[in-house]
């Protein structure tokens, strides 16, 4: 655990992993780094450890769980709106049959 | 820890009494004869279909012949597609006590509910002088899905339940996980933990074929709730979802029914053979407690982020909470807090630990929550499977 809200999973992850709920505008150290929070933050979500390229691979576990589909701040969420499996698309309740 | 000893020489943990229907035209009066027996030890369940499919009978086959199962009372309709004399057969060659009742031969509903419950009263009667022996947690086999999955699960629960995966299989127990759809990502890693290079690639395969098979389905097995709860991709799902198979070596890929003889590892292949025939490859949780259960399982861990609540009709079910704010708010229906490792509080190997307890307890005869609450879900649907391949079993140690 880096601070009471986050959590690195591997020394070689670009993500933290939300442990308890940070809501937005609240700030919180990573690493040295002060950030605020754009979105509300709650447990289980993620968000970057760094500034991430689009394209470039989101690693959780020390292992890739999908592509960045844009660029993403330090400190940004990390979810389904700017990154994307790299086998089989996600849905959500609003999804149609074989779209994201 | 004791066990019911059954003529086939396996143990179960639990002593129950089977009523199962074949078609959903049965169904009214299969439950009316489990509700008027106001037993505790009688439980219901059923197929709804009316065509025959050779893996609901395995499936149907393996529950009716399970350890924790003295007796069965089938209740037919009559014209039915459902093989209920191989049914039949395979029970009694298993040395339990079954009954037939055909409705369309037996007067119809309210008759057959007299006759069912006079034949019930009889069963339980005999299921109560089954032999009680002392049994081995060498004995015991152990199943792991997952329900409701978060971005917590692959934290606490899941790997907590891999280190009660690890203990259980230094015990020499048999462990089984599955959801090959939910390991896709994964199966490289997993490959390399094969005992022999041909069951790698085995592995392999059968993660390609639920790859292609999801992909021909339109969705993932993910749902949205997943996605609530922080999970973002498939890949991610499942590489929480892999850590329920803690760090053993595996020992063989079984397919649905199949039961494994020897203490170890097991990989459940779920995913249907050949081209997408009968839909999705497991419905809901349940449907995959049930082929964990038709393998022998005689309890399941069932770790849970946003709050599943189910149990199962047959073998108990365990259910650790990864997530600490659904805990809270679910503590009823939760039989372990894995959220503490999120918390800080506790780690998973402590977590872990208190599942081994707990499945130590459980198969002494504690009731875990689900039960306490008389949760005894159950589902089998249509599939399609080939056997599995000399690869799958490797017989060596």
């Amino acid at each position: 655990m880096i601070n009471r809200h986050f959590v690195l999973l591997n020394k070689t992850d670009n993500i933290f992993v939300c442990c308890k709920q940070l809501l937005a505008g609240e700030s919180t150290n990573l690493e040295d780094v002060d950030v605020a929070m754009i979105v509300d933050i709650t447990v289980g979500h993620k968000i970057a450890r760094k500034a991430i390229l689009k394209g470039e691979k989101i690693i959780k576990y020390g292992v890739s769980i999908g592509s960045a589909i844009k660029d993403i701040d330090f400190g940004e969420h990390v979810h389904m709106h700017n990154i994307k499996s790299d086998y089989i698309a996600s849905h959500t309740r609003q999804s149609r049959v074989g779209e994201a | 820890m004791k066990g019911f000893l059954r003529a086939d020489g396996r143990k179960g943990i639990r002593n129950i009494v089977l009523v199962t229907y074949l078609v959903e035209c049965a169904h009214h009066v299969a439950r009316a004869i489990v509700n008027d027996s106001n037993s505790g030890d009688v439980q219901l369940i059923g197929f709804p279909g009316c065509y025959p499919n050779g893996y609901s009978l395995k499936i149907m086959e393996g529950l009716c012949t399970h350890p924790n199962v003295a007796g069965v009372l089938i209740v037919s309709l009559g014209c039915e597609g459902f093989n209920r004399e191989q049914l039949s057969n395979t029970i009694k060659a298993s040395g339990r006590d079954v009954e037939t009742l055909v409705i369309q031969k037996s007067g119809g509903t309210k008759k057959t509910i007299a006759v069912g419950l006079e034949r019930v009263n009889e069963l339980l009667v005999t299921a109560q002088q089954t032999e009680i022996v002392p049994m081995k947690m060498s004995e015991l086999v152990v199943g792991t899905i997952c329900g409701g999955s978060d971005g917590t699960s692959g934290i606490g629960a899941n790997p907590a339940v891999g280190h009660c995966f690890d203990r259980l299989i230094k015990d020499d127990a048999i462990c089984i996980f599955e959801e090959t759809g939910e390991l896709i990502g994964c199966e490289q890693i997993m490959a390399e933990r094969a005992i022999t290079p041909e069951l790698g690639v085995e592995i392999m395969k059968s993660v390609e074929k639920a790859e292609h098979y999801y992909t021909t389905m339109g969705y993932g097995s993910f749902a949205p709730g997943n996605a609530e709860g922080g999970l973002s991709t498939q890949e991610e799902k499942s590489m929480g979802a892999y850590a329920k198979s803690g760090s053993s070596q595996i020992h063989g890929l079984i397919k649905p029914g199949d039961i494994p003889s020897l203490g170890g590892l097991y990989l459940m292949d779920v995913v249907p053979d050949g081209d997408p025939l009968f839909g999705f490859p497991n419905i809901v949780d349940s449907a995959e407690i049930i082929e964990m259960i038709a393998s022998g399982c005689h309890l399941t861990l069932f770790t849970t982020g946003r709050g599943s609540v189910v149990g199962s009709a047959i073998s108990p079910v365990i259910k650790v909470c990864a997530n600490p704010e659904t805990y809270e708010n679910l503590s009823d229906d939760m039989d372990v807090n894995a959220g503490k490792v999120i918390n800080g509080e506790t780690s998973v190997q402590q977590s872990g630990d208190e599942i081994y307890d707990l499945v130590c307890r459980v198969s002494a005869g504690e009731q875990t929550k689900s039960e306490e609450l008389g949760h005894q879900e159950f589902v089998i649907t249509y599939k399609k499977f080939e056997g599995i391949g000399p690869s799958c079993m490797p017989t060596i140690r």
